[in-house]
Formats: C-alpha cells, sequence, structure tokens
C-alpha cells in the first residue's frame, strides 16, 4: 500500500476524496489514503506546499495564485484532476434579500436581473453591504466580481468584501458581520436552513461549467511519483462515478455527514447533491439542473483553457500582472497531460483537445474524444460572453467595454 | 517590537506569552480571533504576529496583510522561506507567523524559534491532561464497580478490589475493562449499583 495524505476542507466538494477513502477505491488501487481535515485554505495550502501532505483539495484559482507567487512565495503546483464542476451558492441575509425580487426563482432564472436588483438594493442599504468570501484567490469571489461587475458594481469600491472560511459564514451572518456570502455547499444551505437568508444566486447559474475545486500536488513531487499518479487518478476517478449515481446520494450524504468530513446533518448535504435547492426558508426546493457536477461530462478533466479563464481574471481585478509569462506559467498548473497519461485506457472518454472555447455550448455537445463518446454540457457565461483561450487580451478588452449600468 | 499572538484559547496565549516575556520581549498583544480583530491588529501595527496554524482566522489574516496599507506588505509567513528545517518545526508544533515588512529576519528567529517551543510545550500539557482526565475517569468507574460488587457480593472494599485485580489478571484485560463490563452486566440485570 502508498500511503497518501490529502489536505481537505469540510465542503460537499470534497466528496470524491470521501468516496475514494470510505469506498474503498483507494484501497483497490493500494493506496492507503488518509484524509487531513483543516478549517483555513491557507492551511490547507502551506501544508501541501511544505511537503506534511502530498495532495490538497483546492480552490483551483488559488493553486495558480501559489504557482504564480501572488501574496506568497512562488511554490509551482500541479492540478492532474478537478474534483467537481460546479457547486457554489451566493445566500443573502433575509433583510438584504427582502429587497431584491421578491421571487427567489426568479432570482436564480436570471442572473442579469438579480443583479442589477443587487445593484439597486446597495443604494437602499444603509451601508455598503459587506459579502463573504471564502478567499481572494477562489473561483466564488471571481464569479461574484464578474456578476456584479455587469451590473455596474465595483466589488472593491461599492461592497466589502471579507474573506472567512467556509465554515465561518452562517456565524458571522448570524452575528450581523456579514449581509452575505458566497460559498460552497452546504454552507449556502445552512444559511437557508436555519431560517438567517436566501439563495439568491447559484454557481451553475453564472457559469454553467464553472470550474471549481482542484486536486492540487506539487509540480516536483507529482513528476518523481508518475507511478503512484496512475493508480490514484483511477481510482479517484471510480469514486467520482460512484458520487454522481443519483442511487448513491443518500449514502453519499451519510458519509459526508460524519464529525470527520463535513459534519453537518445530512438533509443539508443532499441539496447540492440532487440539485434539489431550497431557496427560502420554509419553501419547497427548486430544482437546478447542473448543480454539481462529479464525473459525467468528464468533469474531471483539466482544461487548460479553464486555467487561463481563471488567470484572465486575476488580471482582470489587478491581481496579477498580464505578460506572456504569467499566462503561460498559470495553463501550466492544469495538467491535462498527466490526466491524459494515467487514466489512458480506463474507457473514460478522453477530450481530443486541452483547451477549448468556453461558454461558447448552449445546448449539449459531442465533441471529438480518444475514447468513448464525450457529450460536454451547455458551458455558457450568464452574459452569453465566450472566452476564445487563444486570445486572451481582446477578451480582456470585451469585457472592459462592458457599460457600467 | 510589537508582538501580536491571534489565538482563542487563552491558555495557548498565556504560554506563548509568558516565554516571551521571559525572554525579554514586553510589548506583546493577545487578540482573540473573533468579530473586528483585523481592525484591532491594524490599529495596533505590530512587527510580527503569530498564530495558531489550525485557526479558521488565518485566511482573514492573510488577506487583511495582502490589502492592509496601514501594515505595509509582509514579507510573508513563517518568516525565511528557505529555512525548511524551521518551517517544517513551525508546522509541526501547529505555529505560523506573520512577519510585516521592513524588520530583519535575525531578530524574528529567535522569536519563531521561542515560539515553537512553547507551542510544543503546551501541546504536551494538553497531552498531559488529557492522560490525567481518563485517568479519573478510570478510577470512577473502578469505584462504581467496587460498589457493586460490594453491595450484590457483600464484601469489603479491598476484597472487592481484589476481585476485580485477580479477574481482570486472570482474562488478560486492564482493570478498568473489567469494571466497565461489570457495570454494563449489572444496569442489564437492573440491578441498582
Amino acid at each position: 500500500m502508498t500511503p497518501i495524505s490529502i489536505a481537505f476542507l469540510p465542503l460537499t466538494d470534497s466528496a470524491v476524496l470521501i468516496a475514494a477513502r470510505e469506498k474503498g477505491f483507494a484501497e483497490e488501487a493500494g493506496i492507503a489514503l488518509d484524509l487531513v481535515r483543516t478549517t483555513s485554505w491557507a492551511t490547507a495550502r502551506d501544508r501541501l506546499v511544505y511537503g506534511q501532505v502530498q495532495a490538497a483539495h483546492m480552490l483551483a484559482p488559488l493553486a495558480i495564485a501559489v504557482t504564480l507567487g501572488l501574496s506568497q512565495h512562488p511554490a509551482a503546483l500541479a492540478a492532474p484532476f478537478k474534483l467537481n464542476v460546479n457547486g457554489n451558492a451566493l445566500a443573502m441575509a433575509s433583510d438584504f434579500a427582502a429587497a431584491l425580487d421578491p421571487d427567489p426563482v426568479r432570482r436564480l432564472a436570471d442572473p442579469i436581473a438579480a443583479a442589477h436588483d443587487f445593484a439597486g438594493a446597495i443604494g437602499l442599504h444603509r451601508r455598503k453591504p459587506v459579502i463573504g468570501i471564502v478567499h481572494r484567490f477562489s473561483c466564488h469571489a471571481l464569479m461574484l466580481r464578474y456578476w456584479l461587475a455587469t451590473a455596474g458594481v465595483d466589488a472593491d469600491r461599492d461592497v466589502t468584501l471579507r474573506v472567512l472560511p467556509p465554515s465561518l459564514m452562517v456565524e458571522a451572518m448570524r452575528a450581523g458581520e456579514i449581509d452575505g456570502f458566497i460559498a460552497g455547499e452546504p454552507w449556502g444551505s445552512v444559511a437557508v436552513a436555519e431560517g438567517l437568508g436566501e439563495i439568491v444566486a447559484a454557481g451553475s447559474r453564472i457559469w454553467q461549467r464553472g470550474v471549481e475545486k482542484v486536486l492540487a500536488f506539487r509540480a516536483d513531487w507529482i513528476e518523481a511519483q508518475a507511478e503512484t499518479i496512475d493508480r490514484l487518478l483511477p481510482a479517484l476517478a471510480r469514486a467520482a462515478i460512484w458520487c454522481d449515481d443519483p442511487a448513491n446520494h443518500a449514502e453519499l450524504a451519510e458519509l459526508l455527514e460524519r464529525p470527520g468530513y463535513v459534519g453537518r446533518p445530512a438533509a443539508e448535504l443532499m441539496p447540492a447533491l440532487t440539485g434539489q435547492m431550497v431557496l427560502r426558508h420554509g419553501e419547497p426546493p427548486v430544482t437546478v439542473p447542473d448543480f454539481m457536477l462529479f464525473q459525467r461530462e468528464a468533469a474531471n478533466f483539466p482544461w487548460r483553457s479553464q486555467a487561463l479563464w481563471i488567470y484572465s481574471q486575476l488580471v482582470r481585478w489587478n491581481m496579477a500582472e498580464a505578460d506572456e509569462d504569467n499566462e503561460r506559467r498559470a495553463a501550466d498548473v492544469f495538467r491535462s497531460d498527466i490526466y491524459r497519461r494515467a487514466l489512458a485506457g480506463s474507457g473514460l472518454p478522453m477530450p481530443g483537445a486541452s483547451m477549448k472555447v468556453e461558454g461558447a455550448l448552449s445546448t449539449p455537445t459531442a465533441v471529438g474524444a480518444h475514447e468513448g463518446a464525450l457529450t460536454l454540457g451547455p458551458d455558457r457565461f450568464f452574459d452569453g460572453r465566450a472566452f476564445d483561450p487563444q486570445d486572451v487580451t481582446g477578451y480582456l478588452k470585451g469585457l472592459a467595454a462592458i457599460p457600467p449600468d | 517590537m510589537r508582538i501580536a499572538i491571534v489565538d482563542d484559547s487563552g491558555l495557548r496565549a498565556t504560554v506563548l506569552e509568558d516565554g516571551l516575556r521571559e525572554a525579554g520581549y514586553d510589548d506583546i498583544h493577545v487578540v482573540p480571533p473573533h468579530g473586528a480583530f483585523v481592525a484591532k491588529l491594524e490599529r495596533m501595527a505590530p512587527d510580527v504576529v503569530l498564530m495558531d496554524l489550525g485557526s479558521p482566522s488565518r485566511d482573514t489574516l492573510e488577506e487583511m496583510l495582502a490589502v492592509s496599507r496601514a501594515l505595509a506588505r509582509p514579507i510573508a509567513m513563517f518568516v525565511d522561506q528557505s529555512d525548511d528545517t524551521m518551517i517544517g518545526a513551525a508546522i509541526d508544533a501547529g505555529v505560523s507567523a506573520y512577519v510585516v515588512d521592513g524588520l530583519r529576519k535575525e531578530r524574528v528567529k529567535p522569536i519563531l524559534d521561542l515560539a515553537i517551543r512553547r507551542f510544543n510545550a503546551f501541546a504536551k500539557m494538553q497531552a498531559d491532561l488529557d492522560e490525567a482526565r481518563t485517568a479519573l475517569a478510570d478510577r470512577k468507574t473502578i469505584d462504581r464497580a467496587k460498589a457493586i460488587l460490594m453491595k450484590t457480593r457483600g464484601l469489603d472494599e479491598p476484597a472487592a478490589y481484589t476481585l476485580l485485580r485477580s479477574t481482570a489478571m486472570n482474562q488478560g484485560r486492564r482493570i478498568v475493562d473489567v469494571a466497565e463490563a461489570l457495570i454494563t452486566a449489572s444496569s442489564l440485570l437492573g440491578g441498582s449499583e
């Protein structure tokens, strides 16, 4: 048995790692998986960078930020496997949500209208709204900024963004320290269940196939451990297939419920797994298609174009310098080559390309694949813009041209 | 040199603070990581911030260091990123340090060294405390089992203890395990202790 330690945070999207351990997928591959629970992303990052664990459940933009040395000592990371697609929700405290469209279903269905309603609600609020984000380098923060910008709201000027670990968001909302937060599940559902807030936007409605958590390794370690990686990734892919199967959702929720994992009641974990989201306390659940994907549509494949989209947003929000070297290093964090090598012969469909135009598909589309048949789901951004990874500069110019309301 | 300790375990912060004072540092402030602790830290403008590695507020503090004007830019955590041994020791001890720019490495290293030693000492203290608690709980269990034997078998206390001990020896089990089994059995049989 090869021992591998992986740091994770208590979130529904740590499911694949937990299933890999608890359902024996790792063991069958000869891997003794040790899962190390941490509360903050900084700790997960440090444990990985300084070699206390071999891998970490990580925010995709954080893996890129660490590699580029943004706000920290640079350390080359490699992400050969995405742990999930989508899974975030924006929850606002009930008093703030009351200033938006009264119908929570309409809010969720039309993010552009919701963003404008939000912009209007800021004016009604007595002070700048404070919104909790889990990390400055998180997909949640990037999506929130993008969504707000559509309605002319400048996240650095018109609202206060406060960084808090996901598991403390609900307490901070109860204490009135934040007016809302965007975080991975189950925390949005917890806020709703406790009657503190309402879910007003879902990540899957902002970008239909948004990149979310990756499994990150140190680049030098992953090169030296090819044989282990080639056993680990197929085991994780099998775990991901198990997690996607609706027949297993109840069991998966029970696994996640354990105190050593997410430690919240299964009833709060089920909405994200099933896409049956309760948006407002006491109301019936609403079906949110593709709320969270674990494996289907090659969800685990690290599209280099998605790493570049993250890079484009880091540049857009003045967090990274626009230069060719940064662009190349950011794209290189997503190791589609290692994914291909490790999962070759697994029978899973393998995308033919490593980049695609993000946001171009409005309906499920069959795409070129090396093995099996691969259909990709709709991947549009809520504003209809497409991201061409060959032309990051042109894309950024287009975004800058969004009229400020 | 102003040192801030961000910690919500009062005991751990005290252990660390005492050590720093003994080492000759006297401008030390303990800040619990709740509510507006970030604003408090900004007003305090410390040279060094020490915090428990497992603290959920680390992300909040790092964000503050990344954007704060009051504190200038941080060098980074763990002082000198090239010193792997020290970083390893700090992580093992559970301490993380943030140093505000402009402070020379030579002045910070002794603080971090000391913090690592004190955090380790705290961990040992905690382990000793847990052990003492377990020992106390064990003794209570054995006392309850003795009481059952004294009542049901009409034994005096030394005889009850001898019976427990010889049973444990014969079965190759710990006395406390035998005592627990006896308490369980007695309650199943409806015995009042």
